[in-house]
């Protein structure tokens, strides 16, 4: 042997030789419960899934037990529970994906984002009429909704990080009660406080209203954990060199903070683009395109799934499937960009 | 000589620094006083009594044991204190003359002419490593004639010119923890300060970064004042013309003596002192 090159290996990780026994035991806890189901008047999936769960914790212990002794039998035991309860976490996230990517698939064309409904009824083919009112009206109500909450909620957290003045502590406890609020209730707020007494009509400026008064403690309480990050040595280091308070906010602080801030505003986005509640109250919601925020009711997604569903017909059913398909992607898009873009940071 | 000196190496060290520049010979005159200096945390005294004069042209070592006040001292000269809660003080701090917490001073103006440098390397993370240089201009509102001399000028004195002149738009946080501190060292001369703190600069770095910035000191001296807390007693014997020694006997901190380096490690006139510098406690 004269050239010996050492080939790079992973002792800590399982052989073909495991993998293959961890194989073995699933399929004998299968065996188990499948035969234990035959032979016992106990039926049905609940069934098979709740006997092959504790055949497998009996399998796997047994195994460890001969194998390893005591301790990492009972280790096995933990990983049984964890491992299951992951799985019951997770399978309903993909049935729900999945129920509403198969639903809503029917009800998806081109047609969707170049038409209104303003000359189709619910009730007409799937391949008339469109969502784009409604697409159009959230992208306006949630734009206002954020207009108005990206300041307020940044300030409110730079206040309560960085200023730190006598009423941080009150105005912390009302952001978290606020960030509680259901949203029927910010719904109602906008329609008895300025609804009512004085535009006495529904558009899209008043669901903007409502959607901000969600959307606020959501940047701002994100925000805030995103600023107490920022190490306390740059704030001293910026002041040190002669900046005042706010020129070191500013110019250090925020600019540190940024990629954060920045999930901190997709969250809040996120947050507030499928509520329903509040855009039933003050918005209405008309059936053409209605770019004009100020005047006359404004569609919107949620309200678009909500109409769908309250007509009740195959069709009119269909439309709702492919408008919460189209919601559900907004929103997934919203969480991808906020996790690529605060993910990017940490590697620089 | 009358008596062998109590340390031997580190009155050997500090006797070669006295060779190379006898303390106050350099000295233009006094760059900042330290009068009756207290300071507290809420009720409790942290620091008693501390009269200090720091000599433009020279450093100043100040040394202790943990918890003995020295940084909440050197804080106090640049009025960094005031940014903990519940801390308070007393005396007065003289710079040219004037006394740094009178009424009606521009807190702002004093940091600009009181440097500082932090025991952790910061470089402002969201900037590049020219723009950390300069953050000072933009952050204190200053024009400059020409930013580009001065952003070398200033990495030069800080000793770092040589290595990042070919990479002045990476980002600070892409240098090695030595390269970040001398680039904060950059960025505090970047306002032209009269007079540098320095908190335990070092104690983050491997010797040999430890070594490039006691030679950066070494050079920055002879044109500021510079006052530098440090745990090593090395460093302390090699980098100061003066050493100030701090002790704490779990109440406030106070000064027990202060005089020029040589001195404080050859002939120390406190046995605490004494104590100290031999290693027999603290």
């Amino acid at each position: 042997m004269s050239n010996l090159t050492l080939k790079p290996t992973k002792p800590w990780k399982r052989t073909p030789k495991q993998q293959l026994l961890i194989a073995v035991n699933l399929l004998v806890a299968a065996a188990i419960s499948f035969v234990i189901v035959l032979v016992t008047p106990m039926k049905g999936k609940l069934a098979y899934l709740l006997l092959f769960f504790i055949s497998t914790i009996i399998v796997n212990f047994a195994e460890n037990y001969f194998k390893s002794g005591i301790a990492p039998a009972k280790d096995s035991i933990a990983t049984s529970f964890v491992t299951a309860g992951l799985i019951i976490a997770v399978v309903p996230i993909f049935s729900i994906l999945f129920t509403i990517f198969e639903r809503g698939r029917a009800g998806l064309n081109f047609n969707l984002f170049s038409h209104d409904m303003k000359s189709n009824g619910p009730n007409d083919p799937l391949g008339q009429g469109g969502l784009l009112h409604a697409l159009v009206g959230s992208g306006i109500m949630v734009g206002i909704a954020l207009l108005i909450s990206l300041p307020i909620g940044i300030l409110t957290a730079i206040y309560l990080t960085e200023i730190k003045g006598i009423f941080s502590r009150p105005i912390k406890f009302l952001v978290q009660a606020m960030s509680g609020v259901p949203s029927i209730v910010a719904g109602l707020f906008i329609l008895s406080a300025v609804v009512f007494p004085i535009t006495k009509s529904s558009s899209g400026l008043m669901g903007g209203l409502a959607l901000s008064i969600l959307m606020i403690p959501t940047i701002a309480r994100t925000s805030e954990e995103v600023l107490l990050l920022i190490p306390s040595d740059l704030r001293e280091a910026g002041v040190a060199l002669g900046g005042t308070q706010w020129r070191t906010i500013s110019l250090i602080v925020v600019p540190a903070a940024k990629s954060g801030l920045i999930t901190a505003i997709i969250l809040g986005l996120a947050r507030v683009a499928g509520e329903t509640a509040p855009l039933i109250l003050v918005s209405g919601g008309g059936d053409a395109v209605n770019p004009n925020p100020f005047h006359s009711p404004m569609g919107s997604l949620p309200f678009y799934i909500w109409k769908g569903f309250t007509f009740g017909t195959t069709e009119s059913i269909a439309r709702s499937w492919a408008g919460i398909f189209v919601l559900l992607s907004i929103i997934f898009i919203l969480f991808i960009a906020a996790r690529t873009l605060s993910g990017s940071e940490e590697k620089k | 000589m009358e008596t062998k000196p109590i340390t031997s190496s580190l009155s050997d060290v500090a006797n070669a620094t006295k060779a190379r520049k006898q303390p106050g010979s350099g000295a233009l005159g006094v760059g900042l006083e330290a009068r009756g200096i207290h300071a507290w945390f809420g009720d409790k005294l942290v620091l008693r009594d501390i009269s200090l004069d720091f000599w433009y042209g020279t450093v100043t070592a100040l040394i202790g044991p943990s918890g003995c006040g020295k940084s909440t001292f050197i804080r106090t000269l640049n009025r960094m204190h005031e940014f903990i809660p519940g801390a308070a003080m007393a005396g007065e701090v003289l710079l040219n003359g004037q006394d740094i917490y009178e009424q009606g001073t521009d807190v702002t103006k004093i940091r600009l002419k009181v440097g500082m440098v932090f025991q952790k390397p910061n470089p402002f993370p969201s900037m590049t490593i020219a723009d950390n240089v300069l953050a000072g201009l933009k952050l204190a509102q200053l024009k400059t004639e020409n930013k580009d001399d001065l952003l070398e000028e200033c990495l030069e004195r800080a000793g770092l010119w040589n290595e990042v002149k070919d990479r002045l738009s990476a980002y600070g946080g892409s240098l090695s923890g030595g390269q970040q501190q001398r680039l904060c060292i950059a960025r505090s001369l970047a306002v032209r300060p009269e007079v540098l703190l320095m908190d335990e600069p070092c104690s983050a770095l491997d010797p040999g970064s430890t070594l490039r910035i006691e030679e950066t000191i070494q050079h920055l001296s002879s044109s500021m004042t510079i006052i530098i807390v440090t745990h090593n007693m090395q460093q302390a014997a090699r980098v100061s013309d003066y050493t100030g020694f701090f002790l704490s006997d779990g109440g406030p901190g106070e000064l027990v003596e202060v005089g020029p380096t040589s001195e404080i490690f050859s002939w120390p006139k406190d046995i605490r002192t004494e104590n100290y510098v031999t290693g027999r406690f603290g």
